[in-house]
């Protein structure tokens, strides 16, 4: 217990800013907050993924956490090419107000 | 300092202030504002990488993320001009559901991991896997098709979000 940070630490911390992301995609209707909620969850995980890499020594989870970075750069890119689509025909992105898929 | 090490100092410091501006994510009204304390956030997670000696993830992590996806959020609501006035609000009842089930979320997940083992550790500065070299070996031997892959759904990507972003959308297929 001298120099390292107990897994538990970690788990502890990956779990609640999940769970502020979760609460965020929850209570909020800008959809432009609510993919950033998205963004905080993934990188929750990936934080852990890297906390157990470090632990068992083994670099496949480092890698995981670097592939995990390229599709969330290729979903936020589509994603946002969507947003400001929907934006440009409906001059709104409350997702309250879209949530019928018509017009 | 206290019985703790540097070590230990600067991850409860890193803790904390990344859990500060996560929940400054979620509760400021204007998105402009959340976005930066976003930026922030992802900062505070590139320390915490480089705690756990993944210096190449922790590089990659502000580039990727502080550099890139950031700045293309922040442009986006720039373009769509939104601030705390627009900013659509759901109702009170609502936030206080999604608070409480956050918290009850929050309980659980506390509660599964309280007969969890407390003895393992994870060791600041002595894994050797983070380094560029030894993930670079990985990733081009292990990993090599997955890579390839990945560089594929890119293109995807990049197709797919040109062409939903483009302003005439009456495409002649004949």
């Amino acid at each position: 217990m001298l120099n390292g940070i107990p897994i538990n630490f970690y788990i502890m911390l990956s779990a609640v800013l999940f769970i502020i992301g979760v609460v965020g995609v929850m209570a909020r209707r800008n959809a432009i907050i609510i993919f950033m909620c998205i963004e905080l969850m993934l990188n929750a995980v990936n934080l852990l993924l890297v906390a157990f890499s470090t632990l068992h020594n083994d670099a496949s989870g480092q890698v995981f956490v670097f592939f995990i970075m390229a599709v969330a750069a290729a979903e936020v890119a589509v994603g946002l090419a969507i947003l400001s689509m929907v934006y440009r025909n409906f001059k709104t992105i409350d997702i309250d107000l879209l949530s019928r898929l018509k017009n | 300092m206290l019985g703790y090490t540097i070590t230990q100092w600067l991850f409860g410091i890193l803790s904390f202030l990344a859990i500060m501006f996560a929940l400054m994510v979620v509760f400021t009204r204007n998105p402009v504002n959340s976005v930066l304390y976003l930026v922030l956030t992802f900062f505070c997670i590139a320390g915490h990488y480089l705690l756990l000696n993944a210096q190449f993830l922790a590089v990659v992590h502000i580039v990727v993320y502080a550099g890139a996806i950031m700045v293309l959020f922040l442009f986006i609501i720039m373009l769509m001009n939104l601030n705390a006035d627009t900013e659509p609000r759901k109702h009170i009842v609502t936030r206080v559901i999604a608070g409480v089930v956050g918290g009850v979320l929050l309980f659980v997940v506390v509660g599964a991991l309280k007969g969890a083992e407390q003895l393992q550790i994870v060791q600041g500065g002595a894994s050797q896997i983070g380094l560029v070299k030894n993930l670079g070996k990985v990733l081009f031997s292990e990993f090599l098709f997955p890579f390839e892959i990945a560089s594929i759904l890119l293109l995807a990507a990049l197709v797919g979000a040109i062409m939903i972003g483009k302003r005439d959308t009456n495409i002649n297929l004949k």
